[in-house]
């Protein structure tokens, strides 16, 4: 049950997909401009994850070495298949906007990643547990993310207005940067930054230390 | 006509960059780009590769997919447009696979030189994003082709960007938390930045 527990758990925040194995951040930016799209996401890579991390490890002990990619690609795009149609069915106009993105799923490398490093060794329970544990710990850097990005950049958070936006008659003027690509690339690195702050030993060593100024006056 | 094909060449390499306007190849652009000679390899490697399978995937979309496509088989009412991602990811890797053969056989230093990242390729968001875009968009056979290696040219151009500044990076005092991952997000924000002045650039 340890092991069990372990799979679940650490990849929330000790072993993160994006933060610490930089798996995952392909699709995952660009859907983080507002909140509803973002847990629209979110939940699409759970089912996916669980799912494929189930099905591959099932036919694991089946499927010749040299093939185990195209086995995997195939599983993991049937998924998405079902996940892209129940989409179009239920939020519509969630998945217009989405667009691409769903289909991105595919090569989102947490799911193959997990699939690859996880699912291939270990039995279906486990499987499922870890590959919801990464589903999670992708869906809460996210998720942060986006906390971070529709307020500041709109005012409002899935349609509740936080501040008053001056178009409104309000006082708060939205930075439009925030719903532009680069920032999403701030939030991440900050997060990580904090993330590693949090929990020292994830911070990588640096290549080159800088020597110190060893000299008393340098220039005259 | 020859103007409207440059457009979109210019406008997939600077305004829609692939990597830094739509955040795909995020993994491998990311992991790959310490070194400038390898981020160069890889490359090329992905121009070569969405050069050849986004007309690919528009010809199976086109001829077997969309709706109403299979009316020369006798088939008007099928539409199988759903298919579309097992059969792009199907045509991704195995196009991947043949051009690795195929550069084995005949281009060995070509081989030698793009090795490791070849296979690599096959789940990088990038080349399959393009042939969704190629969809959505509803491209011609040409402008597939030119659009995928605009897509590549961007990509690549953007890949090697990245590694010059990360090249300089780890000569920098930079704090602890932040030294590698947060420092390179925090670089590849800048670089977009930078792109985005090409916006709204209309040839």
């Amino acid at each position: 049950m340890a092991a069990g527990k372990k799979a679940l758990v650490d990849p929330i925040f000790d072993n993160n997909p994006i933060a610490l194995q930089v798996l995952g951040i392909c699709s995952a930016l660009a859907v983080t401009i507002s909140m509803s799209n973002t847990l629209v996401m979110c939940a699409a890579v759970i089912f996916v994850t669980t799912l494929s991390n189930v099905a591959v490890s099932l036919v694991r002990n089946h499927v010749p070495t040299n093939i185990r990619i195209i086995v995997q690609m195939t599983i993991i795009a049937s998924l998405v298949i079902v996940v892209d149609q129940v989409l179009q069915a239920l939020v519509y106009d969630i998945s217009k906007r989405l667009s691409v993105f769903v289909g991105l799923i595919i090569t989102n490398c947490i799911v193959l990643g997990r699939a690859e490093a996880f699912a291939m060794q270990n039995p279906p329970g486990l499987s499922a547990l870890d590959g919801l544990g990464n589903a999670l710990g992708y869906s809460v850097i996210l998720l942060l993310v986006a906390v971070f990005r529709e307020p500041i950049g709109t005012g409002a958070i899935m349609g509740f207005e936080l501040f008053k936006t001056v178009n409104n008659g309000g006082w708060y003027v939205p930075n439009g940067m925030m719903l532009l690509s680069p920032s999403a690339f701030f939030i991440i690195g900050l997060l990580i930054w904090a993330l590693r702050e949090w929990k020292p030993s994830q911070a990588e060593e640096p290549e080159y230390e800088i020597a110190s100024n060893l000299q008393y006056r340098e220039a005259y | 006509m020859l103007e409207q094909y440059l457009g979109l060449f210019v406008q997939a390499i600077f305004v829609e960059n692939m990597a830094l306007t739509y955040f795909l190849g995020m993994c491998t652009f990311i992991a790959i780009s310490k070194k400038i000679e390898t981020a160069f390899g890889l490359g090329v490697a992905v121009i070569l590769v969405l050069a050849i399978t986004t007309p690919v995937n528009n010809l199976i979309y086109n001829l077997l997919l969309r709706e109403g496509a299979l009316a020369w088989a006798g088939f008007p009412d099928v539409d199988l447009s759903f298919l579309g991602y097992l059969s792009y990811i199907g045509v991704i890797a195995a196009m991947v696979q043949i051009l690795e053969m195929f550069l084995d056989r005949f281009v060995p230093i070509l081989y030698n030189a793009l090795g490791v990242f070849l296979p690599l390729i096959t789940v990088n968001c990038a080349i399959l994003g393009a042939s969704l875009f190629m969809v959505e968009r509803d491209y011609t056979f040409v402008e597939s082709t030119i659009f995928g290696a605009g897509a590549g040219v961007g990509w690549a151009l953007a890949i090697v960007a990245l590694a010059g500044v990360r090249e300089k990076l780890k000569y920098s005092d930079v704090p602890r938390g932040l030294q590698g991952l947060g420092i390179t997000f925090i670089a590849v924000g800048l670089i977009a930045l930078c792109f985005m002045s090409f916006g709204g650039i209309d040839i």
